[in-house]
């Protein structure tokens, strides 16, 4: 059966993103009538020529008022090999903080660049969020190729001056895909105006790129989330240890060690409702029981006693700071979440802010403000159980939130530990 | 051996994963149960999610009075099986005390008295965490809702303001009188739910599946006849083999005609379909362009 390929997609404003989704969900038939019809009653409002398939994802009425996209859209469509769930993310500045949290989750990311003008300091700022938050794959849409007259000279100046600047980037897997979104070339169908390029549509690719491995098979990690007890006559002994794998496959037998108390026991069985399984791995829910009677609650993690993630108060992070009622500063209190445990922090320095256009870094930074991104370090009122970001999205990853307006305040990705 | 799952397994395990996070983190979650499809489904992943204890939480029904008899007998046996302890707030005893009123002309909808019945029951039981069966997919405006979705002290929804939600990290911090709508499935479409339904074996009432009916036709829909439904002067009922997409108040939730008597049938017809479930079968949906995004702002499911 299908696997899932969750995307993000960046762009600015112009560069016709909302198009490129708006045609692949039209040229994948995900369209509906009734929707289509919508569409076009809107577009005849506008007063454009044609269906205007950007409005079949800009939702919200201001939105539309204002031709822009304002927030994390969510979409989806499937075809016979995967189903995709795609995080339409704004290009404008102001929303880097929407970027980031669409590329939390993806596994892939499409920047679209114009033909026309090459790589803006926009399309390396998408570039280099996708980075940091560690997309595995990266497609460089080179969007309105109809308006350079298909030249294949064009598509390659476009490209060599992205993989220019990509060679500063960690990214993994590197893709770049000519396209129309407007006329649909290359999109879902393979276009008769580009001869010249003999790689797969941006659809193929999507159905194709290989995700699999793309997940960390090799360090067990189990954060416990949810501690089942059944008082019942039946489950009278039961004492299960509920949770989502966060990495390594784990089976019964297997020699596990408890964090924080460091006790030592054996996995007797790995239960699910629909009976136990005989191995589990990243993102399964599953309920773990344990050979002897050990106290865990939630927060603790399960991991193998050879192979454990860091367990510290002092953490040295990447920050997204997304708020702008208050600045990042040294000293400021916040609260953590990081995998099921929740504790606090305390800010003890900004060691730089990233420039996120020039990659420069601003060691003379005092606060980090709103979509400003910077290397920190913070000490927790417990010690977390934390790997690298790069090794491990979900034990590397945490959010920080205000303790007076709750809201969520920046995301951080793990760098180590803190000396 | 390769480590992928399929994709309503991934779905599975995230639904999952969702559940479990608000039983730790809140003090009185309830689940909201209409007896339509993913509210069933969302019962399923509930008792998935604390296998082998019994789901944690109430379910709540906001009852409009209005309901398909065969959905309100299906609701209270699959709880009874369950085990989990039901809640109604009824609209009908509110119109009926007169806290209520109903909108004037004939067959009116009860849709818009959902809200407040569903506010009342909030603070009446004073949950923190809903969770509800809807999807990303269904709406444009449900397209950039959160998984959390926070609730001011009014209910309301402000699309504006919400907050960022990164990785599978849920951000549960919420004052007294506030809530949190939990939407596990988010991430499901029409047809994943469908096909989860097969997969698993999910019962569902038997009007989702093609029956005979007596119906009218109103506004390009069929509408079932019944003891809530007047018909207009011009109006004739007929037999129709139907079936319905949805499952909502039995005055405005249309039927569609359909031979899908099975769930393969069932499948097949909504994979070939051109027109999405509130479209085609939701006159609540049709008032406006804007109508989700504005009944949401007011605390709607």
């Amino acid at each position: 059966m299908a696997e899932i390929l969750r995307f993000a997609t960046a762009g600015s404003v112009d560069d016709g993103k909302s198009t490129l989704i708006g045609r692949l969900l039209y040229d994948t038939k995900t369209i509906f009538q009734d929707q289509m019809d919508a569409v076009e009653k809107a577009s005849e409002n506008l007063g454009t020529e044609g269906p205007n398939l950007a409005l079949l994802t800009d939702g919200l009425r201001a939105e539309r008022e204002q031709g822009i996209t304002i927030d994390v859209a969510y979409r989806y469509f499937a075809t016979p090999k995967r189903k995709f769930i795609i995080a339409d993310t704004p290009g404008h500045i102001q929303y880097t903080r929407n970027m980031v949290t669409g590329a939390s989750t993806a596994d892939l990311a499409i920047v679209l660049l114009d033909a026309r003008n090459g790589v803006v300091e926009q399309s390396k700022r998408h570039a280099f969020l996708a980075s940091l938050l560690r997309i595995p794959h990266l497609v460089l849409a080179v969007n309105k190729m109809d308006l350079v007259d298909f030249s294949e000279e064009q598509f390659n100046k476009v490209a060599d001056e992205f993989r220019e600047f990509a060679t500063r980037l960690d990214i993994a897997d590197l893709t770049f895909i000519p396209v129309s979104a407007l006329m649909g070339d290359n999109v879902v169908d393979r276009s008769e105006n580009t001869p010249w390029y003999d790689g797969p549509t941006l659809l193929t690719h999507l159905e194709q790129v290989h995700i699999a491995s793309d997940r960390n098979m090799i360090d067990v990690r189990f954060p416990v989330q949810y501690v089942l007890r059944p008082q019942s006559e039946e489950y009278h002994d039961f004492r299960g240890f509920a949770g989502t794998v966060a990495g390594g496959v784990m089976k019964p037998g297997d020699e596990v060690m408890v964090l924080p108390s460091g006790f030592t026991s054996r996995i007797n069985t790995i239960e699910t409702m629909d009976g136990p399984v005989d191995e589990a791995f990243a993102p399964m829910a599953v309920t773990v029981t344990l050979e002897d009677e050990i106290d865990i609650s939630r927060g603790d993690m399960l991991c193998r006693p050879n192979n454990s993630p860091d367990v510290t108060q002092d953490l040295d992070a990447m920050v997204c700071w997304m708020t702008a009622d208050e600045k990042f500063a040294p000293r400021m209190k916040l609260a953590i979440k990081h995998t099921t445990r929740n504790a606090r922090v305390m800010v003890k320095d900004i060691q730089y802010r990233l420039d996120i256009n020039t990659l420069h870094r601003d060691e003379s930074s005092e606060v980090l403000e709103l979509n400003e991104i910077g290397r920190v370090t913070l000490r927790s009122t417990q010690p977390l159980f934390v790997d690298e970001y790069r090794r491990n999205r979900t034990t590397g990853s945490f959010i920080l939130i205000d303790e007076h307006t709750n809201t969520t305040v920046g995301a951080g990705m793990i760098l180590g530990v803190a000396e | 051996m390769s480590y992928e799952l399929s994709h309503l397994r991934e779905l599975e395990a995230e639904s999952i994963h969702i559940f479990r996070e608000v039983a730790s983190e809140f003090e009185r979650p309830a689940l909201m149960f209409s007896g339509g499809k993913d509210s069933i489904v969302m019962l399923r992943l509930a008792e998935k999610a604390f296998y082998p204890c019994k789901i944690p939480f109430p379910v709540l029904h906001v009852d409009t009075g209005h309901n398909f008899p065969e959905v309100i007998e299906f609701r209270d046996r699959r709880l009874a099986e369950v085990g989990a302890r039901l809640i109604v707030g009824s609209v009908q005893e509110r119109i009926d005390s007169g806290q209520l009123k109903e909108e004037p002309g004939a067959n009116p909808s009860r849709n818009q008295l959902q809200t407040p019945v569903l506010l009342e029951s909030i603070e009446e039981y004073e949950f923190d965490a809903l969770f509800g069966g809807a999807r990303r997919d269904e709406e444009k405006a449900r397209a950039k809702e959160r998984v959390y979705s926070f609730r001011d002290d009014f209910g309301q929804w402000d699309p504006k303001n919400q907050r960022p939600e990164l990785w599978s990290l849920y951000n549960g911090r919420i004052r007294k009188g506030e809530h949190i709508r939990v939407f596990p499935i988010s991430n499901w479409t029409e047809l994943d739910i469908w096909q989860y339904i097969e997969a698993e074996k999910v019962e569902i009432p038997q009007i989702y599946y093609s029956h005979q009916r007596e119906v009218v036709e109103r506004d390009g829909m069929l509408i079932a006849t019944g003891p809530f439904n007047t018909l207009g002067e011009n109006e004739k009922a007929f037999t129709e083999t139907v079936r319905y997409r949805t499952i909502g108040c039995m005055t405005v939730t249309g039927a569609v005609e359909s031979d899908a008597d099975t769930i393969d049938k069932v499948i097949a017809e909504v994979a070939g379909t051109r027109i999405t479930e509130r479209g085609a079968t939701r006159a609540d949906d049709r008032v406006s362009e804007a109508a989700m995004e504005d009944r949401k702002k007011e605390g709607y499911f």
